[in-house]
């Protein structure tokens, strides 16, 4: 689906782990409908979640009573999904996990969310704007070896 | 609207080598943060001689990042016990995740339940 476009679908959902799967799906349906493969559909649903499930607990704090808002912009050649939380932005980097460090217990198992988001899209960065929130923002584009790629 | 559940079901298999049986641990539906009971304390109620594990990943719906380090807490544990861990059933998505997060160091990645069956013996 690359001719008459719609643009731009948003949705928020609670800061309550499992809700993040809604926006997976959504995201996943409207990567399909632009004709992405399967494996990038798979990329995109991996990333999604992970944003998601870093703006609830990083950016809200778990706060059912703040919303964490999808936004997914949809252009000829790509698809751009913002994931918005109330926080102050994050701090880390999607720096690659040490396995041996986390097998010899020197780091903590966890935290590969940012790691993947970064190494499953075509552009990844994180944008830190309070008061009004921070986001991640995520693009994956159809033809990616016809452009630069930029990976931030 | 909760988070689906991780149900674990045991089974204990032969290999065709004549040795010891080989413990399955067969994951179905979400591997989350929610699944810590579900994964490490099935894993914990395993008896102490079973040395040769499969994980069957093949009717898992949704894993994320918690869960997938739930999985590695459980390599962390059957490596301190001596144990050996082999893997099947992971979608190419995720057969490609977790090499990129660098399990596939301590445990090999299988299409099916025969092939990693049959890497105990190779």
């Amino acid at each position: 689906m690359t001719e008459n476009i719609p643009g731009t679908i948003e949705l928020h959902i609670p800061s309550r782990l499992g809700y993040e799967k809604i926006a997976m799906n959504t995201a996943a349906s409207t990567a399909r409908m632009m004709g992405f493969s399967d494996e990038r559909v798979e990329d995109l649903k991996t990333a999604v979640a992970e944003a998601c499930i870093n703006a609830m607990e990083h950016g809200n704090k778990f706060d059912e009573s703040l919303s964490v808002g999808i936004i997914l912009s949809m252009s000829d050649d790509s698809l751009e999904v913002k994931v918005v939380d109330t926080g102050a932005g994050t701090q880390g980097h999607g720096t690659a996990p040490d396995i041996d460090r986390k097998m010899h217990e020197e780091e903590k198992a966890r935290g590969m969310g940012m790691f993947l988001i970064q190494a499953l899209v075509d552009e990844a960065e994180w944008v830190s704007s309070p008061p009004t929130g921070s986001y991640a923002r995520m693009v994956i584009r159809l033809h990616p070896a016809s452009e630069p790629l930029e990976r931030k | 609207m909760q988070e689906k559940s991780t149900q674990v079901k045991l089974d204990e298999v032969q290999c065709g080598d004549g040795g010891a049986a080989i413990t399955v641990l067969r994951f179905a539906g979400d591997i989350t943060s929610a699944s810590q009971t579900a994964v490490l304390g099935t894993y914990q109620a395993l008896p102490v001689d079973a040395q040769r594990i499969l994980l069957d990943f093949s009717k898992v719906e949704y894993l994320n990042s918690s869960g997938i380090a739930l999985v590695i807490q459980l390599m962390i544990a059957a490596s301190k016990h001596g144990q050996t861990i082999k893997t099947f059933g992971l979608t190419p998505h995720f057969q490609k995740v977790f090499t990129m997060v660098g399990i596939t160091k301590y445990t090999s990645l299988h299409a099916d339940e025969q092939t990693a069956c049959a890497a105990f013996t190779a």
